[in-house]
């Protein structure tokens, strides 16, 4: 059964330094209070898992938490680079960054060999790419029945997921809707999960086939309103684009990441405050 | 006497012509979407727009910024997750055209969305794959739109993300790819496409006021230029417009302009 708890308890519980962890939201519903949270408690030397590392990781590299990164898009969409990961990569600042490079495709059939419970993920992929000449876990099998020779990688085995959904009720069952990602198959591969939402309701309501993740499936849910904030929670609200370009600014600039991370998380008592510092003009004039 | 255009709008046009009414796209970021839409309010309103977020059917009223926004999935005939996006919808072979862009192509259609320099110690390090491979691989055919200079076609790439014609000829056939791979490189400058049989992009249309010097200067390989070498007809008044209604309401929208900055897929 899920337990609820403070953002910060359940960080401290479980997340633990060296594990491999998985954030996942697809643009939508990405996990952001929980990483400034894991920042703030100064994890170090975690596995990352994500598909499109996007702002969330940009920040835990550039915060020294990850040594190891395994994605399939790492870039700010619509916007251009993660500075912080290309600075990891290219200069291994603030440490090196073992990266594991995979496809979208890939990625999210080893997220569902993970909830399935298989050790690998078969697919047509990667025929033609220079990937699996730079990734060694990236191999093949020959179909027993046809002699089709697949695509064969490991299935993603995270020791936590975090996401962020739209509700949890009183005893922590999970509905999320929109844009789902891989989160379910992120949750269900994963040893332990912990869950944020943006509100905590008697009743779910939920509709049949709703995208549910019953509370014996999670660990920890939490309540933490606008906690996907600046990527949106969709019904709640939306993406802070203006964000996302400011942050090719302050990101560009290791002085200006590290000022505003320290301002921003890591002297905020909790993403609350955060949000109130993020929404002060007079601190966010040096940002713009 | 037409408008002036510039030439972004005219690779974006050029682009939006290529899809047929009824086909069933999957769509990337950035320039590839301006164009896909722009198709879908100009002569094709029956194209299906797919993107990974596991948006099929989207009809957004203003360009996203990001492959995820709210607006595709609320236009969206059905919201799928991302792993049955790509394999029942892109895998199962339901998607007839993928249209990309690209940091890097070369005289095959080979795509480097990876890095500039070598893996293990890059000079650049690209965003990476993202759903590129795949959808090079599985779509029916794929239509790539991206803007033309030395730096993006070049001799040779540092890294294959997704595969073209390989080394040409029938190496795409030999690699076993399902997909038949890219018919088509629209660009600021030129149409180019793949001969028929030693699959060398060569150029087939050329665009207004553009001269085969220009494209020649553009390219770091010795480009060809086919036979029957066409011109490009110029954006018409329509297309004009609708692209610049569809922009001007996406600045409104994001405070920004079309989200072509990155081309991801």
């Amino acid at each position: 059964m899920a337990e609820w708890l403070s953002l910060a308890e359940a960080i401290a519980a479980h997340v633990r330094d060296g594990d491999t962890v998985a954030m996942e939201g697809f643009t939508h519903l990405i996990p952001f209070a929980a990483g400034h949270e894991i920042i703030r408690q100064k994890r170090r030397n975690l596995a990352l898992i994500r598909m499109t590392p996007d702002l969330i990781y940009d920040q835990l590299i550039g915060a020294g938490c990850a040594r190891k990164l395994t994605f399939s898009w790492g870039g700010n969409p619509g916007v251009g680079s993660l500075h912080r990961f290309r600075d990891a990569v290219e200069h291994d600042w603030p440490a090196p960054l073992e990266l594991e490079e995979r496809s979208h495709s890939d990625l999210a059939n080893a997220y569902v060999a993970g909830a399935s419970n298989l050790p690998f993920a078969v697919l047509r992929g990667y025929s033609g790419s220079d990937l699996p000449r730079v990734n060694e876990r990236i191999r093949s099998v020959t179909c027993p029945f046809t002699g089709e020779v697949l695509a064969a990688t490991p299935a993603v085995r995270p020791d936590v997921t975090v996401i962020h959904a739209q509700k949890a009720d009183e005893k922590g069952n999970v509905l999320l809707w929109g844009v789902l990602g891989v989160q379910k198959e992120a949750v269900l591969a994963a040893q332990r999960a912990i869950v944020t939402v943006e509100e905590r309701v008697r009743t779910l309501d939920a509709p049949p086939n709703a995208c549910v993740l019953p509370s014996w499936t999670v660990t920890a849910v939490c309540e933490v309103p606008r906690g996907a904030t600046p990527s949106y929670a969709h019904g709640y609200y939306e993406r802070d684009n203006a964000f996302y370009r400011a942050w090719d600014g302050i990101s560009r600039e290791r002085e200006r990441f590290r000022a505003w991370t320290e301002e921003h998380i890591v002297h905020t008592r909790d993403f609350n405050e955060y949000l109130r510092v993020q929404n002060d003009p007079g601190i966010q004039v040096a940002y713009r | 006497m037409s408008a002036a255009y510039t030439t972004d709008e005219m690779m974006t046009v050029a682009a939006a012509r290529m899809l047929r009414n009824g086909a069933v796209c999957f769509v990337g970021i950035g320039l590839p979407s301006t164009a896909a839409n722009l198709a879908r309010l100009t002569h094709a309103p029956d194209a299906v727009l797919v993107y990974e977020s596991g948006a099929i059917g989207a009809k957004p009223g203003v360009l996203p910024l990001s492959i995820g926004d709210g607006q595709l999935a609320e236009t969206a005939d059905t919201v799928v997750s991302t792993p049955e996006i790509f394999r029942y919808w892109l895998q199962g072979g339901r998607i007839d055209v993928g249209f990309l862009g690209a940091a890097q192509l070369d005289r095959f259609a080979n795509l480097n969305t990876t890095v500039i320099g070598p893996y293990g110690k890059p000079k650049v390090r690209l965003p990476g794959a993202g759903g590129a491979p795949e959808i090079s691989s599985s779509a029916k055919e794929v239509l790539i739109v991206v803007k033309q200079s030395k730096r993006t076609f070049v001799e040779r790439l540092d890294f294959v993300t997704s595969a073209g014609f390989l080394t040409g000829g029938d190496a795409r056939e030999r690699a076993r790819l399902p997909g038949k791979g890219p018919v088509a490189v629209i660009t600021d400058l030129c149409i180019l496409r793949p001969h028929v049989t030693t699959r060398e992009l060569e150029v087939t249309s050329i665009h207004p006021g553009v001269d085969r010097g220009t494209i020649a200067g553009h390219t770091a390989w010795e480009v060809r230029f086919a036979e029957s070498c066409d011109a490009t007809a110029p954006p018409s008044a329509q297309e004009l417009q609708v692209l610049r209604d569809l922009q001007a309401r996406t600045a409104a929208a994001h405070g920004a302009t079309d989200g072509a900055a990155a081309e991801s897929a």
